[in-house]
């Protein structure tokens, strides 16, 4: 196992290159998540002003 | 199609022409100009101005590698098949330095030997597992087929 | 109208690409995440060692495939791009501006895991040889695109713009593409060939191939996601918007 993670004396050069690939695809992935969760908070602000704009009104 | 995206698509066709062509020509030029590296053939027909740092680029010639005992420093000779050139180098090679490896120096001309203050070591596009590398090696032994002829860089 | 046209037509209306991406999802995500270990297992375990880089040319695993998407991705919205400013089709332009970022990533990460993987086999980390700067200047392109798309108030606008900007930038692909063969580079030639065999034992050719599969599923998922995002914001005023969004407040 230990030799699995030393790859022939370039573990370093290995691990931080699928570190990298991983880390950046990771962020990647989780970032139209966040983003997601912000339109839906400005859209479901915007749904309540516009009821109250109608009870208002009425 | 409509009068109005027919004239976008024209226009932008016309917009892409223009740019390919003038990309094809930058590139046609900067091949003629721009060489990343020099071959012992072009330096010793006096191609590279005297003086002037470039990159020569060849195969380690086998059997001429001499490593000093005490120090980095580290001869060899770079062929192109046509014509060898001795080079200079002290520091630590890359670790795919060897006999018969594609080389790129950095360096200058001194007293008609290639003092290099960089090494680099390029790797050609194959890739062989070692059972498979050690069998054909058997195979050409046995056939006495001659190692193949290395590309000129 | 032909139903093949008609179906194009209904994908470009943002509340049925929206449900259509939505429904798709759970499945590219979860191929993708299939493939990512079955290739990642397949490189780094699987595959034998090669007989002159012995492990270190294992990066070949995460490099390439990058590499091949950032070229892909590039083309994919430099086309969205052109049906965007030709056709002013809104779901065009959000998917070539939703590509941008996802192609920037695979950029970076081919750039940073070749510089890796030069350090011990070339001997720098770094050198101007022409594959390597046209790679950058694809990186630049990718950051060039984005930073006109957001520079611009106008969200129509900008991705006009920056669509624009994305076509003359493919003359840069076939640089990068051809680099190694038009000039006397220290990039190595193509390994896999689209054309004729391949420069590459077997048994290591298809966990890559396994990778360049599962990286295409990635930015599958990646764009679905990202589009569907920015339908909804940029479809705010509407009323499939506002449903959408009082829908998941309830569950």
């Amino acid at each position: 196992m230990s030799e699995f993670f030393h790859m022939g004396g370039y573990g370093s050069y290995v691990w931080s290159a699928m570190a990298i690939f991983v880390g950046v695809l990771a962020l990647d992935a989780v970032a139209p998540l966040i983003k997601r969760r912000r339109v839906l908070r400005e859209l479901r602000a915007r749904a309540r002003r516009a009821q109250k704009r109608n009870e208002e009104s009425v | 199609m409509n009068p109005t995206r027919k004239r976008r698509l024209v226009v932008i066709s016309l917009i892409l022409g223009a740019v390919g062509i003038a990309a094809t020509l930058t590139v046609f030029a900067l091949q003629q100009n721009i060489t990343y590296l020099h071959t012992p053939v072009e330096v010793l027909a006096g191609k590279v101005p005297a003086d002037a740092r470039f990159r020569l680029g060849g195969m380690v010639k086998a059997g001429s590698i001499q490593r000093a005992g005490d120090s980095l420093k580290t001869g060899f000779t770079v062929t192109d098949g046509d014509a060898d050139m001795a080079v200079e180098y002290t520091g630590i090679l890359p670790d795919l330095f060897r006999e018969k490896q594609s080389v790129i120096a950095t360096g200058r001309m001194e007293n008609g030997r290639f003092v290099a203050s960089e090494v680099l070591a390029k790797h050609d596009e194959n890739y062989v597992p070692r059972d498979v590398a050690e069998a054909m090696a058997n195979a050409h032994k046995k056939h006495d087929i001659p190692e193949k002829k290395p590309t000129a860089q | 109208m032909n139903p093949l046209l008609l179906w194009f037509h209904k994908l470009g209306s943002p509340p049925y690409f929206y449900r259509l991406a939505g429904r798709l999802l759970p499945w590219l995500w979860g191929l993708a995440l299939i493939g990512l270990v079955a290739g990642l297992y397949g490189g780094l375990v699987l595959a034998p060692a090669d007989y002159q880089q012995s492990d270190a040319f294992r990066i070949i695993y995460v490099h390439v495939p990058s590499a091949w998407m950032s070229m892909f991705i590039y083309a994919f919205m430099a086309a969205n791009g052109f049906v965007a400013l030709v056709w002013r089709i809104k779901l065009s332009e959000t998917l070539a501006m939703a590509a941008a970022p996802i192609g920037a990533a695979f950029t970076a990460i081919c750039l940073a895991t070749g510089s890796i993987w030069g350090k011990p086999m070339w001997g720098t980390w770094w050198t101007w040889d022409a594959r390597l700067t046209s790679e950058l200047v694809l990186l630049f392109l990718y950051l060039g695109v984005i930073g006109l798309y957001h520079a611009i108030e106008d969200r129509r606008q900008a991705s006009r713009a920056a669509a624009f900007l994305a076509l003359i930038g493919i003359v840069n692909l076939p640089i990068v593409h051809f680099s190694v063969k038009w000039w006397n580079t220290l990039h190595q030639g193509s390994t896999v060939k689209l054309f004729g065999p391949s420069l590459i034992d077997g048994r290591m050719l298809w966990p890559l191939l396994v990778m360049a599969l599962a990286t295409k599923l990635l930015f599958a998922a990646s764009l679905l996601s990202r589009a569907r995002v920015d339908l909804l914001e940029l479809e705010a005023g509407k009323e499939w918007a506002r449903q959408v969004a009082l829908a998941g407040e309830r569950t």
